[in-house]
């Protein structure tokens, strides 16, 4: 009888360890479609999305022309406003045109066409520039000025000579006007991060807009909803956690807020337009309502993984608190929450992450909104958060059904900073997890 | 305890803002997605040029837009709804209820329909409703009775048209688009044809079946449609060389770089044409004003006149050049609105 040495395998040793490696090799390949995935996601979104980040900006020396801009003559702000934009729109195109011919470019361009170059968003500027310094009037003026959209995509190679010659909003003449003015300068792209500050635009100026309004009111709304669903959250955890008596009725609640959890987000939009709109009357549009309807949405989160921190707080903690003479109050408070703190901050970070990124419910209560103005936090007349505003997810789900082809790149501009601010979000719940965690 | 204490101060806040009344000074417009471009125009230049915060404008489709202005009367409701319709009777008898009564009309111009597809696709550069009608049609009427269409080529349909497989993207059911898609190019094609008087024949005369049949709309693949927007029909035009999809006139100006358009009847879409009445595939464009609102809304009846003012709405206007024909019966409705005159 042959004796086998324990380093030589067996067939059946031999087919386990190959099962093992398999198994092994399937979790690789797993985790490598899932990183590709993201991989073709973020590869898309950045590539369409970085020109967002940089705009093209025309430097003009405008003379301000008193008898166009103050009809009256006598410098009045509240008489010169009656000169709408409109009215600046040719004074700017003026100015374009002197700039040009200073510069001694010639060109074939009609007048209306060089009008055409700057963004309409340019004759707010320069009005309210000059309504705010009357003293400007009858000056020449430098202005750093808007490029049209469609003169901004040719310096980002959105638009192409080809497509100009059937695009009915701008010419191959411009484009050549375009590239004779970047010669001398009148013309530059840079760094936009005016992106992150200016408020929603019209589709005629997809240069001008930007996420202002957007990212003031998700973070009004992420205040209002930290402020009512951890207090509320860690309440209810609490007491059910370690006061409720086990029985058919704390039963019952567990259920449902393990189901409150799972209702798809559109529901509490419903109930948030018939109980906080309809009911209370608190204004449409505004970050309160979004912010109370999304603390909704967020509570069974919060409350789930506030309960599970508690839970992983041994026992023998609790007994040997109750045990020296602390009061079961005094044994939550001073030894089992604090152990529990870092589970229940990561757990609200999620839970914010998840609100954050929250378009469905905001649908149904008016955030779904073309917003110009920045919503204060406070006013006499809307109260606390009551004036309207948007939301970041809101802001790219408007720009990806604009007709202008330009506001693909703010759409995707705009995905870029919704995910730097969950990554910066997931990635403190992840380090304060790390850092405070405690393991028995 | 500060915990706590933070907790319940935290909770007295928020009840403490619930209490302070909320009112609003801005206007506040919901309604058609095909109107919101406009609309989101005259807003902006609205806020710029007048002491009035700028309106805020919701989108979600004219029958979700009307629903919330017929909730009644108050601050917490919509002052505006746009629409690519006009209102019908059951809505105004929902507002009635909810004690809507006095409502403004304000039709702001023409919208057009346009059918476009893929610039270096098949060479679609002319189409008759008939052709729509025998491409699409669920059923044609063949030989005294109804048989499944059995076209899958356009040049089964037209020898004149291209040789490439039908295949269209037209607005889903519940646009305000489809419904004059429905009248306009597939009801026409249908009478045009005369596969009405086919249908007619093979039914007994029942007028109303035969239009119900004509405008049924085949379900097997070839037509497919979009519930999105137009920058999805647009984002399957791309992906599919063949597809013809059906836009509003104003997104396809925005994008002459990609579509190329068709003429119907041979009538080239654009903004003189439909103004003209040649082009046969428009629809008027409106928005409602809840009376009671002005006066209360500070800058709502100012909005609304700003809207239909020359210098917006008149042919050389910024909504023209964005792809609204302009109506040429403006100055009737600038005195409706000056003198509030209710439907």
């Amino acid at each position: 009888m042959t004796s086998k040495s324990l380093l030589t395998e067996d067939k059946r040793t031999k087919a386990r360890n190959a099962a093992e490696r398999r198994f092994k090799s399937y979790g690789v390949a797993a985790i490598a479609v899932a990183m590709m995935a993201l991989a073709i996601l973020l590869t898309s979104v950045i590539v369409k999305g970085i020109g967002a980040f940089s705009q093209t900006y025309v430097t003009i020396d405008i003379t301000l022309p008193a008898d166009r801009l103050d009809k009256e003559g006598n410098r009045d702000p509240a008489e010169m406003a009656k000169t709408t934009t409109i009215g600046y729109a040719s004074v700017l195109r003026d100015g374009l045109i002197d700039t040009l011919a200073a510069a001694g470019i010639e060109t074939e361009v009609s007048a209306k066409d060089i009008g055409d170059m700057i963004s309409k968003e340019a004759s707010a500027t320069v009005r309210n520039r000059v309504l705010a310094n009357p003293d400007l009037i009858g000056e020449t003026v430098n202005f750093n000025l808007l490029a049209d959209g469609r003169i901004d995509g040719f310096f980002k190679g959105r638009v192409t000579m080809e497509t100009a010659s059937r695009d009915q909003n701008v010419s191959p003449e411009q484009l050549v006007l375009a590239e004779q003015m970047a010669e001398v300068g009148i013309i530059e792209t840079r760094i936009n991060w005016a992106f992150l500050s200016l408020p929603d635009a019209s589709d005629q100026r997809p240069e001008a807009a930007g996420l202002g309004v957007a990212i003031l009111g998700s973070l009004y709304m992420m205040i209002v909803v930290l402020v009512l669903a951890l207090p509320i959250a860690v309440a209810a955890s609490i007491y059910l956690e370690e006061f409720a008596p086990k029985n058919r009725w704390t039963d019952i609640i567990e259920v449902n807020i393990a189901n409150l959890a799972a209702v798809p987000s559109i529901v509490y939009g419903i109930l948030g337009l018939a109980i906080f709109i309809n009911f209370m009357e608190f204004n449409q549009s505004s970050p309160l309502v979004g912010g109370l309807v999304l603390t909704l949405m967020t509570l069974p989160t919060i409350i789930i993984s506030t309960r599970a921190a508690l839970k992983s707080v041994p026992p023998s903690i609790r007994d040997a608190a109750l045990g020296v003479g602390a009061s079961k109050m005094q044994s939550v408070f001073h030894h089992v929450l604090p152990l529990a703190a870092p589970g229940i901050l990561t757990g609200t970070i999620i839970g914010l992450a998840q609100a954050l990124g929250e378009t469905a419910p905001l649908l149904l209560i008016g955030m779904v909104a073309f917003v110009r103005d920045y919503p204060q936090a406070f006013s006499d007349s809307a109260g606390l958060f009551g004036d309207p505003s948007t939301a970041l997810p809101v802001q790219i789900y408007n720009w990806t059904q604009r007709s202008d082809p330009a506001f693909v790149e703010r759409a995707q501009g705009a995905i870029i900073v919704l995910l730097v601010f969950l990554l910066i979000m997931n990635a403190a719940a992840i380090i304060l997890r790390r850092k405070f965690e405690r393991r028995w | 305890m500060s915990f706590i204490k933070l907790a319940t101060s935290a909770v007295a806040i928020a009840a403490a803002s619930a209490a302070t009344a909320q009112s609003r000074d801005n206007v506040q417009v919901a309604g058609s997605s095909t109107v919101l471009p406009y609309a989101t125009i005259v807003a902006e230049l609205f806020g710029e040029n007048f002491d009035f915060p700028t309106p805020v404008v919701e989108s979600g489709g004219s029958s979700a837009g009307l629903k919330r202005f017929c909730e009644g009367v108050g601050e917490n409701t919509v002052d505006i709804a746009n629409a690519s319709r006009a209102i019908r009777p059951a809505e105004i008898e929902e507002c009635a209820a909810n004690g809507v009564t006095d409502i403004m009309e304000v039709r702001i111009g023409y919208d057009g329909i346009v059918f476009a597809s893929q610039t270096d696709g098949p060479a679609f550069t002319e189409f008759t409703p008939t052709q729509w009608y025998n491409a699409l049609a669920a059923e044609l009427p063949v030989d005294g009775a109804m048989v499944p269409n059995p076209n899958t080529n356009w040049s089964q349909v037209d020898a004149a048209l291209p040789d490439a497989d039908i295949m269209t993207f037209i607005p889903g059911t519940k646009h305000g688009t489809r419904e004059v898609f429905e009248e306009k190019v597939i009801l026409q094609g249908c009478e045009d044809s005369g596969a009405m008087a086919a249908i007619m024949e093979i039914n007994g005369g029942d007028e109303d079946a035969a239009e119900s049949a004509c405008m049924a709309i085949r379900t097997d693949g070839m037509s497919v449609d979009i519930d999105g927007d137009y920058t999805e029909t647009l984002a399957r035009i791309d992906a599919n060389p063949n597809g013809v999809g059906v836009f509003g006139l104003a997104f396809y100006e925005n994008n002459t770089s990609v579509l190329k358009v068709a003429t119907m009847n041979g009538v080239e879409p654009t903004t003189e044409t439909i103004s003209a009445g040649d082009y046969p595939v428009s629809r008027p464009l409106f928005f409602y004003v809840k009376k009671a609102h002005i006066g209360v809304i500070p800058g709502l009846k100012e909005y609304a006149e700003f809207f239909v003012s020359d210098d917006m709405a008149g042919p050389d206007g910024p909504l023209a050049e964005y792809g609204l024909v302009s109506d040429p019966e403006l100055a009737d409705t600038q005195a409706k609105i000056a003198d509030e005159t209710t439907m």
